[in-house]
């Protein structure tokens, strides 16, 4: 943990927007409570969680060493999740709504990984940025320092609304219908921290396309997908967005059902509200192997889930900013800070440009400008290549950038006349890999480098890979090199395995008494046409053996490729068997004494063993939202006694009553399912529903703690003294004991609605 | 700035013979198994795929070591993680000390060769120690006191952090 901690908690003062800064004091609050065992382990797991502090492999305290499973002596602190060790290291992912990004924010991204993280950050599949080997008391300082250039982590991670990702180049793409990138900023804001978005049993992923056709923004794999399309309606040109609803990958991948092939661009925002309604109360809660929302639209049917969205959407209370920002989205177009202009032919280019300026530049709609992708290995860049991005960033364009689903970063409004010099720049600090889209830039996800639910080791195998294919990149023809390779360490595809030519992801299988890490293979999964189809599993091989599957499995194509034959087509013609069988080259195993080389995994010298499984985090438990509440609440005590002890009477007492009425208020969402927001009204409902009834009583003294909550709310008004105001702030304490002791005894014996 | 309050010192022991990442990450990973350090290792992070990069790191909770390759000028890293008691020099010396240690054991082990006149000595923690003027007249006479035959030159931009090479003269 950092000695540094509080002193940027001063200097950040006054520098990050409310209300993110008051956030992060009370994460900072719950961290200290967790350690002083004041708030239940699951309860403060999903608490983090909510805020991308992630769990990493080998946080249990159990590693295998390759011969046998050892603990990690952690000191002896409380948990900070079930199971989850206080010091072990973790990961925080950092939400990056769109991709976009400035040069100040790649700055504040380079200290941290330097600060915090091993050196590098890492760029994942949906456009965030991750960072392992964090330590959880860093966290609130780390989310400090992304606050103060205008970032959050908050609902990072959870069964939330996750990253709203985009197509890298939309406003600038030139087959796109109209820039969605103000769409899906708006969704991403307006979604985050919505109350209605509060109660899911599963995460929730939205994208955002400008065209069916290419990759853009993978629409079909997601819950709530938007492809731009226009409709000509009395005369006008009205924007709008084909609906897409229910995709997913994981264990069970199921593509995206159209939900509408017209929703007009005013009613996107409310449709993504009334899904995420229909989704909290529909979707599954205990069993989170079916809680997404993909078995929600399974279950009742495109039709009746179109009907019950639909019904929700009516019922909904208006909200302004469902339209506020269109006013801007029609005339959105991002600045270049070079006028257009051609490139220079020069006679002597600088060695390499060509090949680059071939594979990483695309020519913008606007004539005279190109974007360029810095393609990195693996997602991976470290703090001074983000600091020469944030500088060529400023010198070329207007600090232009985004992140991609392809783990890479883009620079949008490059003036052609300055791709050679910007070349240059980014060649000397190592960034400017021909390699961006091709099948070189394989893409991954952490596998068992630092995932708790690896089963091989996905970066290995790609960095193995990529490394072969590099070797012969410039030999590689359009054919191949536009082939694409993605991996996932597990079946939950975070790798997004299902969607590239192809696709692997991780298994194991045992030999004798081993256990030998392998690749499941995928084949034929479309990238294009919004991730149009998914790939054919064929069957296993072992992970050594990956290379010379995808090797074999490229010559065949080059060499029985019709005309101009797509992948995913000749994967079709010669069909599964003939698959099956190319594979079954590499499927037989010799035994461990014959070649031990295959019991290993990539970039990974132990033995291997799945003994290193452990529980994923991916979204924590679902805890009921009235856990959350009195959480708070039980944090607001904790406030109220800080205040009474630096003797700000005055805010301790108005804290104390604030934290009894917002356990009053938990209680009452709980049993009515709605709460109201006037104290009085609240005093009244609590009286009727807790304290007529005698719900709240407590087994020995009765009605004590809800006439406090009375006596509290009567005398209001009063001036409190030291004495007076140290007796509301424990009464306080015990009105959410008793808050906790109600819920749990509701919660045992289902008690009938009264409202 | 008071010297006794800087934690977080990094020192990097540059290397004059290399070797292939595969034997290093294999070594770290031995080191885990037989617990050959003072800290509580727990994990072995590769980097070697990205140039110029962190290379290969051994993960404890105390410090990390690592084969740091930044600036294409591989050596032995080592970054303390947590705070510790004592003044500057007690500090340095630790870093130091534990530096060498390690260089030792990889010099047994691996190819690898370092050269020990040529050091590295940084602040993980830009709020302790920023790479300023202030920080080095700050600093510069406690690095003299403990490197009293050493050359001493403050190096980096003020965004790097706080980075003072050190050679034999």
């Amino acid at each position: 943990m950092k000695a540094s901690n509080s002193l940027w908690k001063s200097k950040l003062q006054g520098r990050i927007a409310e209300p993110l800064a008051t956030e992060l004091d009370v994460y900072e609050n719950e961290i200290a409570l967790r350690k002083h065992g004041k708030i239940e382990d699951r309860i403060f797991a999903e608490t983090r969680l909510r805020r991308g502090s992630y769990g990493q492999r080998y946080d249990n305290g159990q590693r295998s060493d390759g011969e046998t499973t050892r603990t990690i002596p952690y000191p002896d602190v409380p948990t900070k999740g079930p199971n989850t060790m206080w010091d072990a290291p973790g990961m925080q992912r950092i939400k990056i709504p769109y991709g976009g990004l400035n040069a100040s924010q790649l700055e504040t991204l380079a200290d941290l990984c330097e600060e915090y993280s091993d050196g590098i950050a890492h760029i994942t599949t949906r456009q965030d940025v991750q960072l392992h080997f964090v330590h959880i008391e860093d966290c609130p300082t780390i989310m400090r320092r992304l606050g103060a250039v205008g970032i959050t982590t908050r609902e990072a991670c959870g069964n939330t609304v996750r990253n709203v990702t985009c197509c890298p180049i939309a406003g600038v793409c030139r087959t796109q219908t109209f820039d969605v990138t103000p769409y899906a900023k708006a969704a991403a804001y307006f979604m985050l921290g919505h109350p209605d978005s509060q109660a899911f049993g599963r995460k929730f992923k939205i994208a955002f396309s400008g065209c069916a056709h290419e990759a853009c923004g993978l629409v079909r794999l997601h819950d709530f997908g938007c492809i731009a399309v226009t409709r000509e309606e009395n005369g006008q040109l009205r924007r709008g967005f084909q609906l897409w609803v229910g995709g997913g990958l994981g264990p069970v991948p199921q593509q995206a059902r159209l939900f509408d092939d017209f929703v007009p661009e005013e009613e996107i925002l409310p449709l993504c509200q009334a899904v995420g309604l229909v989704f909290a109360r529909l979707g599954e809660k205990k069993n989170r192997n079916t809680a997404r929302l993909k078995f929600v639209v399974s279950k009742l049917g495109i039709d009746e889930f179109r009907r019950l969205v639909l019904e929700e959407r009516a019922g909904l209370k208006y909200d302004p900013r469902w339209t506020s920002y269109l006013k801007d989205a029609h005339g959105h177009q991002e600045e270049a800070l070079k006028p257009a202009s051609l490139l220079q032919i020069e006679p002597v280019r600088p060695e390499g440009f060509d090949r680059w300026q071939r594979v990483n530049v695309y020519q913008q709609r606007q004539e005279g400008y190109s974007t360029v992708t810095i393609a990195l290995p693996l997602g991976d860049i470290t703090g001074p290549q983000l600091r020469k991005v944030a500088d060529v960033s400023r010198k070329y364009v207007k600090e232009t950038i985004r992140s991609t689903v392809e783990q890479n970063l883009v620079l949008r409004w490059v003036s052609n006349a300055d791709l050679p010099a910007l070349y240059a720049e980014l060649n000397e600090a190592n960034l400017a890999t021909a390699v961006a889209e091709t099948i070189v830039d394989v893409a991954s996800c952490p596998g068992t480098d630092t995932c708790k639910l690896g089963i091989s080791a996905s970066r290995g195998l790609a960095g193995e890979l990529r490394e072969r294919l590099a070797a012969k990149n410039a030999e590689l023809d359009e054919v191949i090199g536009g082939l694409r390779i993605k991996i996932s360490g597990c079946f939950n595809s975070c790798g997004q395995h299902h969607i590239s030519d192809l696709g692997f992801y991780g298994v194991s299988r045992k030999k004798g008494n081993h256990v030998v890490p392998h690749f499941q293979v995928l084949l034929g999964g479309e990238w294009q046409n919004n991730a149009g189809t998914y790939g054919l599993a064929i069957g296993a091989v072992p992970s050594r053996r990956v290379p010379e599957t995808v090797e074999l499995i490229t010559s065949r194509y080059r060499a029985e490729r019709l005309d101009k034959e797509r992948f995913q087509d000749w994967i079709k013609r010669i069909g599964k068997a003939e698959c099956k069988k190319m594979i079954d080259n590499f499927t037989a195993l010799p035994t461990h004494d014959e070649d031990p080389s295959l019991f290993s995994d990539w970039g990974d010298p132990r033995e291997y063993s799945i003994g290193d499984i452990g529980v994923g985090e991916c979204a924590g438990e679902v805890v009921d939202p009235v856990e959350f509440q009195l959480v708070a609440a039980e944090r607001e005590v904790f406030e109220a006694q800080l205040k009474l002890d630096a003797g700000d009477i005055e805010n301790a007492s108005v804290m104390a009553w604030e934290a009894m009425l917002h356990a009053a208020q938990a209680l009452l969402k709980f049993r009515l399912g709605i709460a109201p927001s006037d104290p009085a009204r609240v005093v009244e409902d609590f009286r009727t529903h807790f304290y007529d009834t005698e719900l709240f009583f407590d087994p020995f003294v009765k009605a004590k703690f809800a006439q406090d909550f009375f006596n509290a709310w009567e005398n209001r008004n009063v001036k409190r003294t030291v004495d007076t105001t140290h007796m509301l702030v424990e009464e306080a304490q015990l009105f959410i004991e008793a808050s906790y002791s109600c819920h749990t005894r509701m919660t045992a014996t289902p008690a009938k609605v009264t409202a | 700035m008071n010297p006794d309050s800087v934690q977080h010192i990094n020192v990097k022991v540059f290397a004059t013979a290399t070797a292939e990442s595969d034997a290093v990450v294999k070594v770290f990973h031995r080191w885990i198994k037989d617990t050959v350090c003072p800290e509580m290792l727990i994990d072995v992070a590769e980097y070697s795929h990205v140039p110029e990069g962190p290379g290969i790191l051994l993960i404890a909770h105390e410090a990390n070591y690592s084969l740091d390759n930044r600036q294409n000028r591989p050596g032995l890293l080592y970054n303390r993680k947590i705070a510790d008691e004592g003044t500057f020099q007690e500090k340095l010396a630790q870093a130091h000390a534990s530096a060498l240690a390690a260089c030792d054991r990889l010099e047994k082990e691996t190819t690898l060769k370092f050269d020990r006149n040529r050091l590295e000595v940084f602040v993980n923690d830009r709020a302790l120690a920023p790479n300023i003027e202030d920080t080095w007249q700050a600093l510069e006479p406690e690095l003299k006191k403990y490197f009293p035959k050493a050359k001493l030159e403050k190096v980096g931009e003020p965004r790097d952090l706080f980075r003072v090479a050190v050679s034999a003269e």
